[in-house]
């Protein structure tokens, strides 16, 4: 099988072509970095993304997070109410994680910014 | 009065920057002055990932990225003002601002940057025709809401514009539960990067409608649906494909204006098009000693780029105050229409330039060339060149010394 895509590894957003059978990929031509090529990769076969959103705080407030490397693409939704349904304390700061292993994977929901 | 070596209006990203720059040329006397709670700038509204890959080899998001250039400025020690309103400055270099707790002061500054930033540009609402509900939100104030306000502006949505800021939106209310039913751009291509048509928009299968716009505005206290349609090559509407779209919530992402009052009115050139700063190299303005950067000057779609060019001004800002040389030249640059705009549009010291420009419409297989009259003196070829994404080329500073009309034109050609 054949993909074409876009790269959304940065704003250059080089077009990207995939061979692939199964699991396994034959070529990819088109990217520009290394990057490029392995995002070309799992966006075959595997698709993952960065999800970005806030949380609530205990007190009601609001903390930027983020996971903190590409969850399945599949799995966004439920990554989403898994933030959704969790609170965060008061007094997290920049970069603690908040939800380790979320939903399972090896991805942790991570606090992107100060509480507002 | 007080003064200060170097003040510098606003405390994003372009204001960050430009500080430690200038404070690691050696000037120490420094003040920011912002008017909002804390340092930051829209990009504290901007929780999203894809800014920092250039300067930092990582996908931050928006307060990350800040936060970086926060913690430096702590570090450094660089003092600045917070909930202070910058109202007016002048050709003497005085600044006049406001704050609750000092009332209106004044300082003398010896050099001046401003990085005041953008704000959306409220247009698109202006010309629609039909009904004045409530609903209707700049794709700005509906993120400011979302991510830092915690609430919803609606459920369903239709976006007017595709603009980043608008792209962004349609993925995060998405993600918030909200339905977006559609992003009509009423021009015949998207104005936001390729990689966010393809992670907000196709991700969710929400439809970009190309050459649309919204035509009609329909419901009494509440947003109750839009009549969208398409445009012809003249951007008018064509009756016939008029379609209507139930709706609680619109969003208007028709772009940004530089935020210049301040500039104007103190008798800086402004460039027509950019609807900045008319600048040097150093990103020194038409009055001496004063500078402009970050979205004041040009819209960037990439932080990194502005904190680049911050960093530029800052330097250009502390050579000013310690060791003024004389301008060596006197070299205009011009566009030809296909390019829309560069900046800088001024070269007054020989050495080596980095032009950054914007190009008026889609071109494929061209060549940038840079002429000194009817003399080629650079040329670079390019598969695609599109109005939404920034171009730079380097011109040498060898090259530049060769101009002799006093004037390069930025162009385009088309490749045989
Ligand atoms: C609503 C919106 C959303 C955006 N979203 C994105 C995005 O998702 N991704 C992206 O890459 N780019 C985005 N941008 C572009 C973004 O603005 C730039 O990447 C970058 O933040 C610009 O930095 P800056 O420092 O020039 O301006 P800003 O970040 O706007 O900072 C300007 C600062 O100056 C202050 N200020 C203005 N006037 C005065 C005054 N008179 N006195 C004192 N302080 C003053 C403001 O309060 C502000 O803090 C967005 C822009 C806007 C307007």
């Amino acid at each position: 099988m054949t993909k074409e895509l876009t790269c959304i590894i940065c704003p250059k957003g080089c077009r990207i072509k995939v061979e692939y059978e199964g699991n396994n990929i034959i070529s990819v031509t088109g990217n520009s970095c290394k990057r490029g090529y392995a995002y070309a990769c799992d966006e075959a076969i595997d698709p993952k993304r960065t999800v970005t959103s806030t949380m609530r705080t205990v007190s009601g407030k609001l903390l930027p997070v983020k996971t903190d490397k590409p969850i399945q693409k599949k799995l966004i939704f439920e990554c989403m109410k898994a933030i959704n349904t969790s609170k965060a304390d008061d007094d997290t700061k920049i970069g603690d994680i908040i939800l380790s292993g979320v939903l399972g994977t090896d991805v942790n929901i991570v606090a992107t910014g100060p509480v507002r | 009065m007080k003064t200060t070596d170097l003040v510098i209006i606003g405390g994003g990203p372009a204001g960050m920057s430009a500080a430690v720059a200038a404070y690691e040329s050696g000037v120490k006397d420094i003040l920011i002055l912002e008017r909002d709670s804390s340092l930051g700038g829209i990009l504290q509204q901007c929780i999203h990932n894809g800014f920092g890959l250039h300067k930092f080899s990582e996908e931050l998001t928006g307060p990350e990225y800040a936060a970086r250039y926060e913690a430096r400025v702590k570090e450094l020690k660089i003092p600045y003002k917070l909930n202070t309103m910058v109202l007016e400055i002048n050709q003497n270099k005085e600044v006049t601002a406001i704050n609750s707790e000092e009332g209106i002061f004044t300082i003398q500054a010896k050099a001046i940057i401003l990085a005041m930033g953008c704000r959306e540009r409220p247009k698109g609402a202006l010309n629609i025709s039909g009904t004045r509900p409530s609903g209707i939100f700049t794709a700005g104030t509906a993120q400011k809401f979302v991510n830092m306000m915690g609430y919803m502006p609606g459920k369903s949505v239709v976006i007017l514009g595709s603009g980043d800021i608008g792209l962004i939106m349609a993925r995060r209310m998405t993600l918030e539960g909200a339905k977006v039913k559609a992003v009509c751009e009423l021009m015949p291509y998207s104005g936001g990067l390729e990689r966010n048509i393809e992670q907000c928009l196709r991700d969710f299968d929400i439809p970009l409608k190309l050459s649309c716009t919204v035509a009609e505005i329909h419901g009494k206290d509440r947003l109750e649906g839009v009549t969208i349609a398409n445009v012809d090559k003249n951007r008018c509407i064509i009756p016939e494909t008029k379609e209507y779209i139930e709706c609680d919530t619109l969003l208007l992402s028709c772009g940004l204006i530089p935020e210049n009052e301040l500039t104007k009115a103190c008798g800086i050139n402004i460039d027509r098009i950019t609807n900045g700063a008319d600048v040097d190299q150093n990103r020194e303005t038409s009055v001496e000693g004063i500078f402009a950067c970050g979205n004041v000057l040009h819209v960037h779609d990439l932080v990194d780029n502005v904190s680049e060019e911050a960093e530029t001004a800052g330097k250009g800002a502390a050579e000013y105050i310690l060791n003024r040389k004389n301008k060596s030249a006197s070299i205009r640059v011009k566009t030809d229409g296909k390019v829309r705009y560069c900046v800088p549009q001024r070269i007054t010291d020989i050495g080596d330039t980095t032009l950054f420009f914007r190009v008026s419409d889609i071109y494929k297989d061209v060549k940038i060339i840079v002429k000194d009259g009817e003399k080629e003196i650079f040329s670079r070829k390019k598969q695609k060149v599109a109005p939404g994404e920034m171009e730079s080329i380097m011109l040498k500073g060898d090259i530049l010394t060769e101009v002799d009309s006093g004037e390069i034109t930025v162009g385009l050609e088309k490749l045989q």
